[in-house]
């Protein structure tokens, strides 16, 4: 069997604990930390110093799509089967611009979903080994990659911190 | 009242989805009577032809099109409280808007339904679609029936994609919580939600980016449903004020709407710590708002047809406020503008039963808004040789109590399988959990 990556999940009742236990972490120069925690906070990404997340550029290209795809449906569509009603032109930009602002707004939501589920990793079939229902409940974790050499440093750590329980998991 | 903990939250919250007792099943089964009734008479359009409703020259848009502009109007609350306020980053929408936001998915179910039943030949609604076919005739992009295809379907998508993206992280709650089937259909729309840092940013970045796009385009929905009507030259419906005007309606019915379901929802399920009377006092201060720029809108509406000059515009208001349809046309004025100004008593919109009593009032009046402006701008048009009159037979009657029924199918469904109140917005909104003695950093 392939060497899992090995790891500790320490499980905190409080905020600041988690946040003092990242720093202490990133000090001692452990990089790979993951959190699980009921509700998103800034402090927690901030402490992990992760660089903004890039699904804006999908709901960007999402609504570049749109609008580009509106545009030629209209046009190209119009063009196709060119029936002249009202006595306006074949290519009536302004009422293809509704259609262009439709169609950018959802591209633009379709794209934002798929990168979304894309950087997020979503769906996911297999829940992490360090996942425990209560992270989803009123408890914060906190998973450190670290060989098994080290668990007894890092478990010190984590408790030093004041984790409550902390307990070995792979990733 | 104490400050609940985050685990506090979950048991309430979960609490309301325990196994429903007899007055739900009650409410449920006499609600899918009403549908089946309303089932029966779409059937019956079916088969005998539009000829059984009481569409007649020039009248050929009656109660089907009122009820697609309602529905569609009852969604937009939804998106203003879960979309724009979230923008705004308003902080007492968190326990509402789950309930607003389902109100605008089931609406829209709704209204979705609407133009198809109107269809002659519902069979072939999928003609309103772009798609090559064989004698290569594309669909008119001129036609604001066809906008109004992009529009309504692109907003029920976006509307669907919010709500499931929403619930996400709460269903992971309620996945860790159940056993059996329940648990399945949790862990399968919770798609391995685990709550890492990872999953949060990207979550967060992309619900703030649906919540960017919905908000332009909830204006936009009823400003195409308006321009179904602004862009013929319909005397009263040809006007430039119709997309604020539909908009600012739509907000108004919506809101009455979602009071209404938050008034017994809270009561039922025991969520007067998480509903509480502010946010329904907020709700009303919001459609004191709406009820003004709305009664603007018929103040404008009224002086521009007299200030027009125009003889059609003019006597086809006179008709309005006092031929056929002069009741709806009051019941609008007095409901949807004049009522809603009680809100500014304080002590009636914190009483429970003023406000309940007001927001049926305004859905009331708000239907009888759409029906007065799509039935007497089409019975009294220019000539008088074709005026017309529309008398609704049972069938249409039917059907519009039955996309009542329909709606309130979902809801029930909603209220009774999935969190109405959004676990997590509300631990947001609560300061987190800190060592005891140090305050929030």
């Amino acid at each position: 069997m392939a060497q899992l990556p090995l790891g500790l999940v320490g499980s905190f009742r409080h905020l600041d604990s988690l946040l003092e236990a990242i720093e202490r972490l990133r000090q001692a120069g452990h990089q790979h930390l993951r959190t699980l925690s009921p509700v998103p906070h800034h402090a927690i990404d901030e402490a992990l110093a992760k660089p903004p997340s890039p699904v804006r550029v999908f709901t960007l290209i999402g609504c570049i799509l749109g609008a580009i795809t509106g545009l030629a449906l209209t046009v190209g569509a119009s063009l196709h089967y060119p029936l002249i009603t009202g006595g306006k032109p074949i290519v009536s930009i302004p009422p293809f611009l509704i259609i262009v602002f439709e169609l950018t707004i959802l591209f633009g939501g379709l794209l934002t979903l798929a990168g979304m589920l894309l950087h997020a990793r979503l769906p996911r079939v297999h829940i992490l080994p360090a996942y425990d229902p209560r992270f989803s409940e009123d408890r914060f974790g906190l998973w450190v990659r670290c060989e098994a050499k080290d668990f007894d440093a890092v478990g010190e750590l984590l408790r030093r911190a004041g984790a409550e329980e902390v307990r070995p998991a792979g990733e | 009242m104490a400050q609940p903990t985050y685990s506090q939250v979950d048991r309430d919250i979960l609490g309301a989805m325990e196994a429903p007792g007899w007055r739900y099943y009650t409410v449920f089964l006499v609600n899918l009577l009403v549908l089946g009734w309303g089932i029966f008479a779409w059937r019956y359009t079916i088969e005998r032809g539009l000829g059984v409703w009481g569409l007649t020259h020039p009248v050929m848009w009656a109660m089907d099109i009122t009820n697609f502009v309602f529905w569609v109007g009852i969604a937009h609350s939804g998106t203003l409280i879960s979309a724009i306020l979230y923008l705004f980053r308003v902080r007492w929408r968190a326990s509402i808007y789950r309930t607003a936001e389902a109100v605008t998915v089931f609406a829209l179910f709704t209204a979705g339904l609407f133009p198809i039943i109107h269809l002659g030949r519902p069979w072939f609604f999928y003609w309103l679609l772009p798609y090559p076919q064989v004698g290569g005739l594309w669909i008119n992009f001129r036609s604001p029936l066809v906008w109004d295809v992009f529009a309504v379907m692109t907003y029920m998508i976006i509307s669907v994609l919010f709500f499931f993206t929403g619930l996400v992280p709460d269903v992971a709650v309620a996945r860790n919580r159940t056993s059996g089937w329940r648990h399945r259909l949790y862990a399968f729309l919770a798609q391995g939600w685990q709550g890492t840092d990872r999953q949060w940013r990207h979550y967060k970045a992309a619900y703030l980016f649906l919540a960017a796009l919905a908000t332009p385009l909830v204006i936009s929905v009823h400003s195409v449903v308006s321009w179904d009507f602004a862009q013929s030259i319909v005397p009263g419906w040809h006007s430039t004020i119709f997309a604020p005007y539909f908009v600012a309606g739509a907000i108004h019915s919506g809101l009455a709407m979602v009071i209404t379901l938050l008034i017994p929802l809270r009561r039922i399920f025991r969520l007067d710590a998480y509903v509480t009377q502010a946010h329904l006092e907020n709700l009303a201060k919001l459609i004191i708002l709406t009820g003004l720029i709305v009664g603007y809108a018929y103040v404008v509406e009224s002086y521009i047809a007299w200030y027009s000059n125009n003889v059609p515009e003019w006597q086809r208001f006179l008709y309005q406020v006092t031929g056929e349809y002069a009741v709806p046309f009051w019941i609008m004025i007095l409901f949807n503008s004049l009522v809603p100004l009680l809100f500014f008593v304080k002590r009636i919109r914190t009483s429970t039963p003023w406000l309940f009593g007001i927001a049926i009032l305004i859905n009331i009046g708000m239907w009888c808004e759409r029906f007065v402006i799509i039935v007497t701008g089409l019975a009294h048009e220019y000539d008088p040789y074709s005026w017309g009159l529309f008398i609704p037979t049972w069938v249409d009657i039917s059907i519009t109590v039955g996309s009542f029924a329909w709606f309130f199918f979902w809801f029930l469904l909603f209220a009774k399988f999935l969190p109405v109140v959004s676990i997590v917005e509300v631990k947001e909104e609560m300061p987190p959990p800190m060592r005891a003695g140090k305050v929030e950093a």
